[in-house]
């Protein structure tokens, strides 16, 4: 097994995607990203991979449906106003059922906004990362080390499902630097890709495309991914929870705002309180079954979020107003701390009784 | 799927503690520190705050470095979190340090009141002439810059500032430091390797 070493979650991110058999990079520096893009210009290059940086971010992502088209596994990475001019490409790639990794490292919005961590695109991720029917894959890992362990699975359920995949993280799990443990560096098999647009070495010619003229074409082609959407939402949701067993008051995070929620339920605990997490690991697939589940016993729902509230819609849809549904964020850079979180909990437990 | 904390509520500090008696570790030793450090870009806050994770992570323990990012760097203030625990790190942005240094009088007055009581504080004193006035914290003025020119280690006023640090919270042994040292020191700067052990040990007198 890899030894433990100190990483920054944005090179942590890229050394993963690299063991994960990565090897074609596009993308244009914004931060809080930039290191990850910055890692990949310098590793990419050595192991006869592609790095390079695009004049726009728009620019990058089309070139991102270019190698996917033609088979290779590819990347991109950017923050939020990058990710806003990616959302046509992301679209173009679900629509030509090709395979990425997109990753947003979120900064406050809207417009430039600001540069401190953030959590405000989670309605963009999960309800409309490009225009038209589709969804994209959204993992939301809490610490550099599940950073690094997403980074394969989500390669392999894109190639899987012929879907882009995103990895929605914030400037604090990319600037931080915390224990990780790699993969094994080696040879990675990638699976065989007979749709690509690879020369047609075959008989049939491939085509990567988008358009389709004909209304009922586009109608059936977009009722069947629909239908390995709902496979994706049967088998490929996950969860974690925490203490969740004899809670009365469950509260619900995702990302870098998981850990800080931890912590306030750990203090919750510690003063007699019976709270829980439960914490979104896939935000599309939302576990939905975890929160109906949790709705069965808790009192009440504390949503902790770094936006004005755009998770807690997904959470009162699970739950499904059968509880009260409560919400605490900070915004724009700010990040909540564990008291803040520990007062909302206490003010619910208060109000419970 | 569903990934399920084993250690629910069974990993406060008490139980490192425990742990630590049986493993006839020093208690003090093992106890969780949540670290601001603080000063101008250029001082070297940083590279303290990497040294004092990687002391954690040589000790097998749960730690979190986290910077300030941003136009604040360039020529601002510069500030970073540092966590070291053997429970997971909650949240790695440290709003209530135990452990605080400064190094310039803005970060004095934004950090020393966020001190936690009982907390202690190093001050580089040689750059920051006022003095902490709440008595619950253990506050050591340190003159770092002077030191470290009078001794012949300049540019090292960071680690004696450290060193101080080590001496009063205790973050990890003086043996678990040095070997940090070694390790984090890059090899073409290896002849650097004394100067930083001879700061910590200057600081740790101080």
């Amino acid at each position: 097994m890899s030894q433990r070493v100190l990483m920054k979650g944005n090179e942590a991110l890229a050394e993963a995607a690299v063991r994960a058999g990565c090897r074609h990079f596009f993308g244009y520096p914004i931060t809080p990203q930039t290191e990850l893009a910055a890692y990949m210009a310098k590793r990419l290059p050595k192991i006869g991979g592609c790095f390079l940086q695009a004049e726009s971010e728009i620019a990058a992502i089309n070139m991102v449906l270019g190698a996917s088209a033609a088979g290779a596994r590819v990347m991109t990475s950017s923050s939020s106003p990058g990710i806003s001019l990616k959302t046509e490409g992301i679209s173009y790639i679900a629509g030509s059922d090709l395979p990425a990794l997109i990753i947003n490292i979120q900064r406050g919005g809207p417009g430039l906004g600001g540069i401190q961590p953030s959590q405000a695109d989670y309605w963009q991720a999960t309800k409309a990362p490009g225009h038209g029917d589709l969804h994209i894959l959204v993992f939301a890992p809490n610490s550099v080390q599940e950073m690094v362990d997403t980074v394969a699975s989500a390669f392999a359920l894109a190639d899987e499902y012929r879907m882009p995949a995103m990895i929605l993280a914030d400037g604090m799990l990319g600037q931080m630097m915390e224990p990780v443990v790699l993969p094994e560096e080696g040879n990675v098999t990638l699976p065989e890709k007979p749709w690509a647009t690879n020369g047609h070495a075959g008989e049939v010619r491939n085509i990567a495309n988008s358009l389709y003229i004909e209304a009922a074409e586009l109608e059936r082609l977009v009722k069947a991914r629909f239908e390995r959407y709902a496979e994706i939402e049967e088998k490929h949701s996950r969860h974690e929870t925490y203490g969740l067993e004899d809670a009365e008051i469950v509260v619900t995070a995702y990302g870098a705002t998981a850990r800080v929620a931890k912590a306030a339920v750990r203090d919750a605990r510690a003063k007699g309180i019976k709270a829980g997490l439960l914490r979104p690991v896939t935000l599309w697939p939302f576990p939905k079954k975890a929160f109906e589940d949790a709705a069965k016993s808790a009192k009440a729902f504390l949503c902790v979020e770094m936006s004005m509230g755009q998770m807690v819609d997904d959470v009162r849809l699970a739950v499904q107003c059968k509880r009260p549904v409560e919400f605490y964020g900070r915004t724009g850079g700010i990040i909540p701390t564990p008291a803040e979180v520990l007062a909302e909990i206490e003010k619910l437990a208060g109000g419970a009784e | 799927m569903s990934v399920k904390d084993t250690n629910v509520f069974e990993r406060g500090s008490d139980v490192a503690d425990r742990e630590n008696a049986e493993r006839d570790l020093p208690v003090t030793v093992r106890r969780d520190v949540n670290t601001v450090l603080a000063g101008f870009g250029g001082q070297g806050i940083l590279f303290m705050g990497k040294v004092i994770a990687y002391a954690g992570l040589l000790d097998g323990r749960e730690v979190s470095w986290l910077p300030s990012y941003g136009p604040e760097m360039r020529g601002g203030t510069a500030n970073c979190s540092v966590c070291i625990s053997d429970a997971q790190i909650g949240c790695p942005l440290v709003t209530a340090p135990d452990a605080l240094i400064v190094m310039n009088q803005p970060s004095f007055e934004k950090f020393v009141p966020t001190v936690k009581p009982g907390g202690v504080i190093v001050v580089e004193s040689s750059i920051i002439t006022a003095k902490v006035e709440c008595n619950n914290v253990a506050v050591h003025y340190v003159p770092a810059t002077t030191l470290a020119e009078q001794h012949g280690l300049k540019g090292l006023a960071n680690i004696i500032l450290m060193g101080k640090l080590l001496a009063a919270a205790g973050f990890c042994s003086v043996e678990t430091m040095t070997e940090t040292i070694k390790k984090i020191v890059p090899a073409r700067k290896a002849h650097l390797i004394p100067k930083n052990i001879e700061a910590i040990e200057l600081g740790m007198k101080a």
